[in-house]
């Protein structure tokens, strides 16, 4: 079974050939949307690569769930996310830091559950590490 | 003129490969200002050759139920030009095709010369996406550009 660095040294790659950005960039910390410069198309080919490099199934929506912030979902008020609305990010994203988020929910500041390090976890979690 | 930059699929295995054939002429207008003197095959065209064989190859898995967009092009080189009276063979490998879109390999050969090759991401769109991209319902394959592929098992 793969190190949790091992993990992160093959996720750093993923991401590299994905985003085109420099390996240095690719830091644990680094968010993939306002760091890396990605996009909600990049994610989809994120899955594929993480699915080819490590020789796993990722179901839709199950590292980057859609439709979080849909108008009739009842997770926003008011640009804000709701209590239910944290509940149900903790529940679909176990692998992401949701109490940093918990702490200032602004609805914008959800795209900072996507780290590096979230993707990480996530494939530790898959791969039972 | 017709936006067709494949002319006939040569092999087609579902849900796998495909390889598609472009005649080059110098019928094409573009070919003329593109350029003066020395009429080349744009790249642009070339990666359109490609992404209508990756397409397709993706859209018959499912069909041809999906919108199938050209989403993204992670990896794309060329590596010799093309010119009038070339035949170009585009061999794509379909590398994954979900719910919500596919990812496909493709290079692009003359003869033995390798021409370019490329990765590209394609998304299925949400039918219930809306504005102008749902507006273009199946772009790709509403202007016959699927019917190259029945018309090619006809021919075979």
């Amino acid at each position: 079974m793969p190190s949790q660095q091992e993990i992160f040294e093959k996720v750093r790659q993923t991401l590299v050939d994905a985003l085109g950005v420099d390996d240095d960039e690719v830091t644990p910390q680094a968010t993939l949307i306002g760091d890396l410069g990605a996009e909600s198309i990049d994610f989809l080919d994120i899955v594929f690569r993480l699915e080819k490099s490590f020789d796993i199934k990722i179901p839709r929506g199950e590292l980057f769930p859609e439709n979080l912030t849909a108008a009739d979902s009842g997770f926003v008020q008011d640009g804000v996310i709701t209590p239910s609305g944290i509940a149900e990010l903790r529940k679909r994203m176990p692998h992401a830091d949701v109490d940093k988020l918990a702490a200032n929910p602004k609805v914008e500041n959800i795209q900072e559950l996507f780290t590096v390090e979230m993707v990480t976890k996530f494939i530790g979690g898959k791969l039972g590490a | 003129m017709r936006w067709f930059w494949i002319d006939r699929f040569l092999d087609f295995e579902s849900g796998k490969s495909a390889r598609a054939v472009k005649n080059v002429t110098l019928s094409e207008e573009h070919l003329h200002d593109h350029y003066p003197g020395y009429p080349v095959m744009p790249g642009s065209l070339i990666l359109e050759g490609m992404a209508q064989t990756g397409g397709i190859l993706l859209g018959e898995t499912h069909q041809f139920q999906h919108v199938v967009i050209l989403a993204k092009v992670p990896k794309l080189a060329f590596h010799s030009r093309v010119r009038p009276g070339d035949t170009l063979i585009y061999s794509a490998r379909l590398i994954e095709a979900r719910e919500e879109g596919g990812l496909v390999e493709i290079d692009a050969h003359c003869g033995d010369r390798l021409v370019a090759n490329c990765e590209i991401v394609f998304a299925h769109l949400e039918a219930d996406a809306g504005g102008a991209a749902a507006n273009q319902k199946n772009f790709v394959f509403e202007f016959g550009l699927a019917d190259i592929l029945a018309r090619s098992q006809q021919n075979g």
